[in-house]
């Protein structure tokens, strides 16, 4: 959320003595929360899932449900990052370059979807687009259905991950160096060539982490999207729900095994984000 | 900046107040109307409907155990935040990179994920949960449960905030406390705290917000009993799908009113910044 938070894997210290104290302690509560509170946990899941064979664990993964939900949460997913790409760059413009009334209330306001529990953005988001509430009522007139519809997964989606491109392309684009874009304009190159060839190339590793981190945070969602969602059988259901539901009916090995899949997903989307946004950053420094 | 508005692109008044209006009405439908809602509704039936709900015996355990859920999980998470902060920027290891890599762990998870590993664990069926229940102590669907997932869940957030600004500010002022003779907690007393203090106030806002309106993982390991597993986000569950829609709203208004007072604690941070860093930039500019 900290505008700052996009730099920090920058740090190149040199190698010295260590001066200062602490060391030890400093690595062994960390260490031992890390394993306690982090890693530990993982074994459960693993224990769980040693159990079943591997023929058992693959028919869990492929059961037909459960592939119409991965396809269901992956779609939105897809289209809610898409939707944050484009507005989310829009919005970091505009705080960027542009001074108008209310615009420190804007920029407080876009973390919004962060601070709010995820259950209470859920049960606006339904009322708000249910068939007699204020968007929905709007949206019937076109004929679009948003509420219990695949829609309002999208929705749901994009609300939750909204802050992640603004915050990632907001500090790139304050950087930028404008002896480029100033050169290009004095040449007389249209507004749009300048951007598409000088400002864009610039901003989009910004900008793909910021919608890749949208999109890992949208695979996850799930406070949110089920009371949007109508969580329909293969329509409307998301992966999250699927955990969710064959926990309740006890079925801790297919919970397990579903588990396993969303873990692993969003583990190499983890340490893929940070490859890419380490290597574009020391590009963008000259390292 | 505005000397050399005219050498940028899309700087003509018609462009501006185009994409400003544009921008502010993604942010009054997405942002503005959504959280209006959560009030207009909680008080659709009136103060006196409002009070009662919120004063309701169940409504009154859900704040209670929602409370005592935030007082425990940050300062265990806030602690652990300074010593693994203290680590990473002060310190040169292998490892170290790896180690900023797995605290981003929570925030790619998803949270019924992050619930179920809890559960595999500790539940009675888990390999630590089975031995456990020989000593009669039961962490699965009780407030202990609630704590573990909230702790995992909000774990990264002092530590992200911390991290940038310790590593960004450099070791020699700390260096230069043990060169005269300071001990470990002097020195974090009085050279390292004040530096950081404002991160971490913001990391603690950060870290209470969530905790407090976690939801996905906190259902999965809650059990959802009304007056002694259910916090807030779980009672607004529970009372939406009861269908006392105006009296989830109430107790959805009182988690979007500490999501409202994280944004203003953020925003405060960030203007108080803003000016430390605007005032020696005059300064040297009256040189």
């Amino acid at each position: 959320m900290n505008r700052s938070s996009s730099g920090w894997s920058l740090f190149d210290a040199k190698p010295g003595k260590r001066v200062l104290p602490g060391f030890a302690l400093s690595m062994g509560i960390s260490l031992l929360f890390i394993s306690l509170v982090l890693l530990l946990p993982v074994t459960g899941l693993i224990a769980q899932t040693a159990d079943m064979s591997w023929s058992q664990y693959w028919a869990v993964i492929t059961d037909e449900r459960v592939v119409a939900s991965y396809k269901v949460t992956l779609w939105a997913a897809f289209f809610a990052s898409l939707f944050n790409g484009v507005v989310g760059l829009l919005l970091a413009w505009v705080l960027v370059r542009y001074e108008f009334p209310g615009k420190r209330i804007i920029d407080a306001l876009i973390d919004l979807p962060f601070a709010l529990p995820t259950a209470v953005a859920g049960i606006t988001l339904a009322a708000l687009f249910a068939e007699n509430g204020w968007y929905g009522q709007m949206l019937a007139l076109l004929g679009i259905k948003v509420a219990f519809t695949p829609l309002g997964i999208i929705v749901a989606m994009a609300f939750t991950s909204l802050p992640f491109v603004v915050r990632t392309v907001q500090p790139v684009l304050e950087d930028l160096a404008p002896e480029d874009e100033e050169a290009a304009v004095t040449m007389g190159a249209s507004d749009l060539t300048v951007f598409r060839r000088v400002v864009f190339p610039a901003l989009w590793p910004a900008l793909m982490t910021g919608v890749a981190l949208s999109f890992t945070r949208s695979l996850g969602e799930f406070g949110a999207v089920i009371f949007i969602a109508g969580n329909m059988p293969y329509v409307s259901e998301i992966t999250s729900l699927m955990i969710f539901i064959r926990l309740q009916e006890f079925d801790y090995a297919a919970a397990s095994a579903i588990a396993s899949v969303v873990l692993m997903a969003s583990l190499v989307l983890l340490f893929s984000i940070n490859i890419w946004q380490a290597r574009y950053l020391r590009r963008l420094h000259g390292r | 900046m505005h000397k050399q508005a005219r050498l940028r692109i899309a700087d003509q008044a018609w462009v501006k107040w185009s994409l400003v209006s544009l921008a502010l009405l993604v942010v009054a439908l997405v942002l503005v109307v959504p959280l209006a809602i959560i009030f207009v509704q909680a008080f659709s039936a009136g103060a006196e409907t409002f009070w009662a709900n919120l004063t309701d015996e169940y409504t009154l355990s859900a704040i209670g155990l929602t409370l005592l859920v935030a007082a425990l999980t940050v300062p265990i998470n806030l602690v652990f935040g300074i010593f693994l902060a203290w680590l990473v920027t002060r310190f040169e290891f292998p490892g170290r990179k790896a180690l900023i890599t797995l605290i981003d762990i929570p925030f790619a998870v998803s949270p019924v994920v992050a619930g179920l590993l809890y559960l595999l664990l500790y539940g009675s069926n888990g390999w630590l949960g089975g031995w456990l229940m020989d000593y009669d102590i039961q962490l699965m669907f009780a407030w202990p449960g609630i704590v573990m997932v909230t702790v995992f869940v909000t774990c990264p957030f002092v530590a992200r905030e911390l991290i940038p600004l310790m590593q960004q500010q450099g070791r020699e002022e700390e260096e230069a406390g043990v060169v005269l003779g300071a001990s470990g907690w002097q020195l974090f007393r009085r050279v390292t705290l004040p530096n950081i203090q404002w991160a971490l106030i913001y990391g603690v806002v950060l870290t209470n917000a969530r905790a407090v309106g976690e939801f996905g993982a906190v259902s999965v390991v809650s059990g959802n009993i009304r007056g002694e597993t259910n916090t807030l986000p779980l009672h607004v569950e529970l009372l939406y799908q009861d269908y006392n829609a105006v009296g989830a709203f109430t107790s959805a208004s009182l988690l979007a009113g500490i999501a409202l007072l994280t944004l203003l604690v953020k925003s405060m941070i960030e203007w108080r910044q803003a000016r430390q860093q605007a005032t020696p930039a005059l300064q040297t500019d009256s040189h």
